[in-house]
């Protein structure tokens, strides 16, 4: 008899197990939309179709990646769109009106995006306020100072002239280059996002940081309680998203050579919003990077694909909620279905 | 034999409120003491002095008879004194395995040596008798039973040598608590000692060597199993002549 009931258990298992997975929706989702636009644009399926949609992908991806990690630790970081601007900013402003090199310019712009991420996780760490507020004053502040430093310094509202600057040349190829495969140049920022993603991943799959960042998230009082370091972790998470909005500011920065002062400004839902796509509960311990990268790869995708079907740009914001509202309900379900009580 | 664990006339005040007055008790090796009370009596301050989260004010707490002023939970957990708290200092969503070493998990170099970590898991719920299908599922699928006695488990296998529990069977069903209650058991015999803070004389009798009665911050008795019968251990715990009056009171005219 209990045997019997053991084996349906056994099978009911694996089925839950599979469905339990949080990229389970974002691999669907990336299902259907690759076939529809590829189905109807034989340049959305062409090599350079797919190098010109995974250009987006991967610098919107590296973000997803590291707010994904970080909404999994229960936070959100709203600054992190316009970082990327200020860490970019830092770049530009160093390497072309102070004569610094490119590559120390890139470490001082590593060491203001750090300090501010540092800065975010203490206050909300220290103050236990919603990360939402602080880092919206966070956001709001590095707005203000983009664009205030750059029109002090230039007298307008972008700097440009990094071409000019020691060290361009390699720091360029590295992080903004090109790769040739067939014939079809992608973007080197696709390695990059791969990198990130796989790093990611193993840190929270298979490290001790990343059983605290579910922990954290999931429910800190209860982590803390055996002995996690609930803070520490959160902390090194705000400083990871700093990172990686760093990264992308600096790669855009030596891709374009120039910075406008306004740059990243309204990215950072587009971060939050792929991260949920690709499975991340908003209110904490649940996700995955994989499943952002994915989130990532949706919009690449959907971003380029309207276009070369012709369509109007503005459908876009349109694709963005119904994307959203689906992956948020489809999350909900399978989260209702893993927590299902059974006795 | 040395009690691995002991306290003499131990006492806290909160500002100008006497939490807890000279309360004397130990526990042994393979012994369970359960600490009785309604809400309000002391219970909790007592298990926050012995794990360390308050310290005491007065009286003496001694571990393995060398007297001791504990600096937190952490120093606690060294002296091997685990406290299994009602609200279970686990994560829902997490895995029973992720769950079951957060805050101590082995590592491999620099990786978390996750193949460990289920083996282990899994071997140890079963060494206590608890049959968990799968370490993977969530901890939220579990039934209360199972997530206390997966916290037990635990304790016991980060080297506890006294088990504070605190309430675990409050919030279950008769079945479930049946079920803890046998773990409890089945810890006493690894050697365990244990303290069952309960309000529940019924859950307490069946288990317990030993019965401290606390009322209003202060022991009202303390009576090993042979002594006291679960009539007179329910009288006690619900104030016996309370208990009249209230009967008296309710009585229809």
């Amino acid at each position: 008899m209990t045997a019997v009931a053991d084996e349906r258990v056994a099978k009911a298992g694996l089925a839950r197990r599979l469905l339990i997975r949080p990229e389970l929706g974002a691999v669907v989702g990336l299902v259907l939309v690759f076939a529809f636009f590829a189905a109807q644009s034989a340049v959305f399926r062409s090599p350079d179709g797919i190098a010109n949609w995974l250009d987006p992908a991967a610098t919107l991806g590296i973000m997803a990646v590291a707010v994904a990690l970080l909404m999994i630790g229960g936070e959100f970081d709203l600054s992190a769109g316009v970082l990327t601007g200020t860490s970019g900013l830092v770049l530009v402003t160093l390497a072309t009106r102070f004569g610094f090199n490119v590559w120390t310019a890139m470490l001082a712009g590593l060491v203001v995006a750090l300090a501010i991420g540092f800065a975010n996780g203490i206050v909300v760490t220290r103050t236990k306020l919603p990360s939402f507020i602080v880092t919206l004053g966070t956001f709001l502040m590095l707005q203000g100072v983009n664009l205030g430093v750059t029109k002090a310094i230039t007298g307008t509202v972008q700097v440009s002239g990094l071409r000019r600057a020691e060290g361009f040349e390699l720091a360029n190829a590295i992080f903004a280059g090109t790769i040739d495969i067939g014939g079809t140049s992608f973007r080197v920022a696709i390695l990059w996002w791969i990198a990130v993603t796989a790093v990611a991943t193993w840190v929270l799959m298979r490290t001790r940081a990343g059983n605290w960042i579910f922990a954290v998230g999931g429910n800190e009082q209860a982590a803390r309680a055996v002995g996690v370091p609930a803070a520490r972790t959160k902390i090194a998470l705000f400083m990871t998203t700093a990172f990686a909005a760093w990264l992308v500011g600096s790669i855009l920065a030596l891709r374009y050579t120039s910075v406008q002062a306004n740059i990243g400004i309204g990215q950072e839902f587009i971060y939050i919003i792929a991260a949920v796509i690709g499975g991340c509960l908003l209110t904490g311990g649940y996700g995955s990077a994989i499943g952002a990268a994915i989130g990532a790869l949706i919009f690449g995708m959907a971003d380029k694909g309207i276009v070369f079907l012709g369509w109007d740009a503005d459908w876009f914001t349109f694709f963005l909620g119904a994307m959203l509202l689906l992956a948020t309900l489809a999350n909900r379900l399978v989260r209702r279905y893993a927590e299902e009580v059974r006795h | 034999m040395t009690p691995i664990l002991q306290t003499r006339g131990i006492g806290k005040t909160f500002g100008s409120v006497l939490a807890l007055r000279e309360v004397s008790m130990s526990v042994s090796a393979g012994q369970v003491v359960c600490v009785l009370g309604d809400n309000g009596a002391g219970k909790s301050t007592l298990i926050k002095i012995l794990s360390g989260v308050h310290q005491h004010d007065s009286g003496q707490y001694l571990v393995d008879g060398q007297e001791v002023r504990l600096t937190g939970p952490r120093d606690a957990l060294d002296r091997g004194i685990a406290t299994v708290y009602q609200d279970l200092a686990m994560i829902p969503l997490m895995s029973v395995w992720r769950n079951f070493f957060l805050g101590s998990e082995p590592r491999k170099g620099l990786a978390f040596d996750v193949a460990k970590a289920r083996k282990v898991a899994r071997e140890e719920l079963r060494a206590m008798g608890i049959d968990i299908r799968d370490v993977d599922q969530p901890v939220g699928t579990l039934s209360g039973g199972e997530r206390q006695s997966v916290a037990i488990a635990r304790a016991v296998y980060f080297g506890a040598r006294v088990l504070i529990l605190d309430e675990p069977t409050s919030a279950l069903g008769v079945k479930q608590a049946g079920v803890v209650l046998r773990y409890i058991a089945r810890a006493r015999d690894r050697g365990l000692g244990v303290i069952f803070i309960t309000h529940n004389p019924h859950h307490a009798y069946p288990v317990g060597d030993r019965f401290l009665l606390l009322n209003r911050g202060t022991c009202i008795g303390d009576y090993a199993k042979a002594d006291i019968t679960p009539q007179e251990l329910t009288s006690l715990m619900a104030g016996g002549a309370e208990l009249a009056e209230l009967e008296h009171e309710l009585r229809r005219e």
